[in-house]
């Protein structure tokens, strides 16, 4: 497959558009970490939700 | 489980924790087959191999639209219905549709290089898309400046609904304006004017990319919704240090 001429420019816009997908992914992935950790501080500093429920249960 | 069951956040939960791998593994999937067939179309008589860029920009273009739309729709109901799931909704979806949104204009300026001679041209088209951008930015800057999400929702609905007229703007600018950017060659009046050849890899992406937005935002919410949970046990913390 030869992408001519002008194949930097090909190429640089499939790897941006790779790599700003990989940075969404990872972005979200680490803040749901975040969240979940905050949750588990939480709960064991014996916080209960207004439901009775544990903190932790998140479904 | 019906409609009305997703409105409460704790069901929304259960049905995201369902969804999520499914969803990822069809974006993944569906990624793949668009990878392979924007690979193997020929290339175009005029623009030779520049034509796959077509295949990254024109999906971004389209959902950095339609990730505003969804905002304006999800606006509508922080304002008629004042529903917390439908401010959840809208600042989940802000920082993927600036995404889309810088992608089709960093594609759409590497595509217009050799195309047009130049990277960037203030033609009707390119600057309406460049505010969509300005205009994500503002609203992501909106909610990281307000501290108490119900009082940041109001604000930032009132701003995307205003923030929407720009969409039809977006959409006939090529028609209403004399501009570098190309006539619209897929969602037009007597259908598609691109060959299937180009026209089948496209649609692909588009949805694609449609099953990617959807999976990012869901797996957004469900963060979101963490997120306020536990603003609303720290608060719950304090206020039992306090007593």
């Amino acid at each position: 497959m030869s992408l001519g001429p002008y194949a930097s420019f090909i190429l640089t816009s499939y790897a941006l558009a790779t790599v700003v997908v990989l940075i969404l992914i990872a972005w979200i992935a680490i803040d749901y970490r975040r969240q979940k950790e905050r949750l588990r501080e939480l709960d064991a500093s014996g916080i209960v939700r207004r439901s009775g429920r544990s903190a932790m249960d998140i479904r | 489980m019906t409609l009305i069951d997703l409105a409460n956040p704790t069901r929304f939960l259960t049905l995201t924790a369902r969804l999520l791998p499914w969803l990822a593994a069809s974006t993944a999937a569906l990624l793949l087959v668009g990878l392979y067939q924007s690979a193997v179309a020929p290339d175009d008589y005029q623009q030779g191999a520049t034509v796959k860029i077509m295949f990254i920009h024109v999906p971004n273009a389209w959902l950095s639209m339609f990730v505003w739309g969804v905002m304006s729709l999800a606006a509508l109901g922080t304002l008629v219905w004042r529903h917390p799931l439908a401010d959840v909704a809208a600042k989940a979806a802000a920082p993927i549709g600036a995404s889309f949104t810088f992608l089709a204009l960093v594609t759409g300026s590497l595509w217009g290089r050799p195309m047009w001679g130049t990277y960037w041209e203030w033609d009707a088209r390119l600057t309406s898309v460049l505010i969509l951008f300005l205009m994500y930015l503002g609203l992501i800057a909106l909610w990281r400046a307000v501290e108490d999400p119900s009082r940041a929702a109001r604000a930032a609905a009132i701003l995307t609904l205003v923030g929407a007229i720009n969409l039809p703007i977006i959409k006939f600018s090529v028609d209403w304006w004399n501009t570098l950017h190309q006539p619209a060659s897929v969602m037009r009046i007597g259908g598609p004017s691109l060959d299937r050849a180009f026209l089948i890899p496209l649609l692909v992406m588009a949805l694609a990319f449609s099953l990617l937005f959807l999976t990012l935002h869901l797996a957004a919410m469900r963060n979101e919704i963490l997120r306020r949970r536990v603003r609303a046990l720290q608060m719950m913390q304090a206020s039992q240090r306090s007593a």
